[in-house]
């Protein structure tokens, strides 16, 4: 079943993928960053990865994406002004960069066998909660001050006076 | 599920490792504070209580002396290193503030805001280089870069700033992208991001050839070369360090150097054990093309700010070439170069500041024309700079590329140590061109007058130049800190 589960929302997150980057109109590029999101935490709801995929639903397809909608709609460029992409010779090169480095991960994965390393429980809030307050501790409250200093920053690019 | 259990004396021994930091952004927090509080015309004083957090920060890494002292579980150690770095961070930055004091005058950047970013700016980078842990050094590596960008367009109303935060910004989210996902892969094939856990498997074979470990230095590397403006990685920083307020370029060019420089030292002192075999010719290759192409480019600048930005890259690549033979001579020339560079670019920035009258188009190499004898001070001083920039003895300058290029021989890569000479040569060139402007040309028309500088910005200046006349001349003590630091990290 596993396999099966994998592939179908393995193919859904690529999919939404590539229509992000070849639709017209940003809004519907939006709306399929969200399905790839969605697809991304099923899969890491597959790895046992439960808090992550609470996460990933929250934090991106809701708050992230939420912020990102409401840009698009403030700045509302209509249809007819929306700029026209044309396919240069350097965007061509970039799909066959593209092409190689799916190549080279599948043969990376093939030829590599991944530790075992994850439990069935490494995943789950408390698991998490536990390695963010000992092991990561550090690195949680580093966090706190590169929020801090993001506020800080936005503040001073955006306020009127400051 | 058990309680965690609270180990209290590990949690107070990870506390005071990490004290001069927590100094760092408890102070950024008090600037804000006070900022709220102070009326405008007092805002001057934020700058005072700034340095004072910076020099209790410096004391506090002195007083805890060379030991080795790790905390949070592996996540940082304070060694001789992490020591070394500080203090040359903590240094670029009080040298930073004193000029600020000046600066923020002229140009309106007395703001809390200003002073806090740049010190939380500090404490990211502080964590850098302490970092033993790759989480670590990439939160530190945000914590710099977020409060960095803004700095650099800190003056909303000038488009070359707003222009060169926007494309650093860019450049520099896409290589944090890169950093990460090196941190993924390497992660995916040890197990661990702790680098101490790393090193012992590198000497397994199977690990070191393989291609998901590899690729991922490969992308951390990248990261890094991003950080430091290696060549072809470099493109952001011409316009970024001229659109950026010049106490920021200042900054930026000798602290977030010296920051992403010792987390790579420390992460490939201590990974080319294993991995020498393959990496020497990448540094090679990088070492080569960023000090040619960042002196090159460097030769047909005519804005003196953007002419140190290029000067800045090949600079880079001098202190990647004690790096490439990876082992303590090279890394006790680098750190020693990295300290030297830090005080004489700072320096640099700080005359060409009081001598341009507004930013944009106070920095044209002409505006310098008939300066030298006007005002022999100021000219001195500069000259003093560009010639340790240079590398001519008796600066501070000469003996760091000496010992660079010589540990490059003693190790056999002598092409290295070659280019690297005349390199160096080259960019004598356009360094004794602004002597040249300043002494022998005569001014079109008025020769501007230089803005009085205060008490605080004399002082910052007087300080590089001893530190660059001092080190030139008696530089053993600080090469054998830096031989210290860098054996601390390899026993």
């Amino acid at each position: 079943m596993e396999p099966i589960l994998f592939i179908i929302f393995g193919a859904i997150a690529v999919g939404g993928a590539i229509m992000v980057v070849t639709r017209k109109h940003p809004m519907s590029s939006a709306l399929y960053l969200i399905l790839t999101l969605f697809a991304v935490a099923a899969l890491f709801v597959l790895r046992q990865a439960h808090f992550l995929a609470a996460i990933q639903v929250i934090v991106y397809a809701g708050a992230v994406m939420v912020l990102f909608i409401f840009v698009i709609m403030l700045i509302n460029v209509p249809e007819n002004k929306l700029p026209m992409e044309r396919l240069t010779g350097l965007r061509l090169l970039g799909v066959v960069a593209a092409g190689f480095l799916i190549l080279e991960s599948a043969i990376l994965a093939r030829r590599f066998a991944m530790p075992a390393g994850s439990t069935a429980d490494a995943g789950s809030v408390q698991a998490v909660g536990r390695a963010l307050f000992t092991d990561y501790l550090l690195a949680f409250e580093i966090t706190s001050v590169l929020l801090l200093a993001a506020v800080i920053g936005a503040i001073a690019l955006a306020k009127r006076k400051i | 599920m058990t309680p965690i259990a609270i180990d209290a004396s590990a949690m107070m021994q990870g506390l005071y490792c990490i004290l001069p930091e927590i100094l760092i952004v408890a102070t950024a927090l008090f600037v804000l504070f006070v900022d709220l509080i102070l009326p405008e015309e007092n805002r001057r004083i934020l700058c005072g209580v700034s340095i004072i957090g910076v020099a209790l920060s410096l004391f506090t890494v002195f007083a805890m002396g060379p030991g080795k002292i790790s905390g949070f579980s592996g996540a940082v150690v304070h060694d001789g290193l992490g020591a070394f770095f500080e203090i040359v961070i903590l240094s670029a930055c009080a040298l930073t503030l004193l000029m600020a004091t000046g600066y923020s005058e002229w140009e309106g950047t007395h703001k809390g805001e200003f002073y806090s970013l740049l010190l939380l700016s500090t404490s990211g980078m502080m964590f850098m280089a302490k970092g033993t842990d790759l989480m670590t050094i990439f939160l530190g590596l945000e914590t710099l870069s977020i409060p960095i960008y803004v700095l650099v367009g800190f003056h909303r109303h000038r488009m070359s700033s707003v222009e060169g935060a926007l494309k650093y910004f860019l450049l520099g989210a896409f290589a944090s992208g890169f950093l990460l996902y090196g941190i993924a892969l390497m992660y995916a094939a040890t197990g661990t991001t702790k680098i101490a856990q790393m090193v012992p498997m590198l000497y397994d074979a199977r690990l070191a050839a393989s291609p998901v470990f590899l690729a991922g230095v490969g992308l951390l590397l990248v990261g890094f070369a991003f950080k430091v403006s290696l060549v072809p990685f470099h493109m952001w920083t011409p316009d970024a360090y001229e659109g950026a307020p010049t106490v920021v370029t200042a900054f930026m060019s000798a602290a977030v150097k010296a920051a992403a420089f010792a987390a790579l030292i420390r992460v490939l002192l201590l990974t080319l054990g294993g991995l020498q075999p393959v990496l020497w010719k990448v540094l090679w290759v990088l070492s080569v093309l960023t000090m040619t192409v960042g002196n090159l480019s460097a030769l047909v600048q005519n804005n003196v700010k953007r002419m140190l930005a290029y000067s800045s890259i090949a600079h880079a690549g001098y202190i990647l070439v004690g790096m490439v033979s990876g082992d303590v001579l090279g890394g006790q020339a680098s750190l020693f170069y990295l300290l030297v560079y830090a005080f004489m670019n700072i320096g640099a920035f700080g005359v060409v500041m009081l001598i341009a009258q507004k930013e944009d188009e106070g920095y044209d190499i002409d505006n310098l024309a008939g300066i030298g004898f006007k005002y022999p001070a100021l000219a001195g001083l500069l000259t003093l700079f560009l010639v340790s920039l240079g590398g001519i003895p008796p600066t501070a300058g000469f003996v760091g590329k000496f010992y660079l290029f010589s540990a490059a021989i003693k190790h056999g890569y002598i092409w290295l140590a070659v280019i690297g000479v005349l390199n160096s040569a080259a960019s004598i060139y356009y360094y004794l061109r602004i002597v040249v402007y300043m002494y022998f040309l005569p001014a079109k028309g008025e020769v501007p007058v230089p803005r009085p500088p205060r008490i605080a910005f004399s002082l910052a200046l007087c300080a590089s130049a001893s530190v660059v006349l001092v080190l030139g001349i008696v530089p053993s003590s600080v090469l054998e800190f830096a031989e210290r630091s860098v054996l601390s990290l390899l026993m």
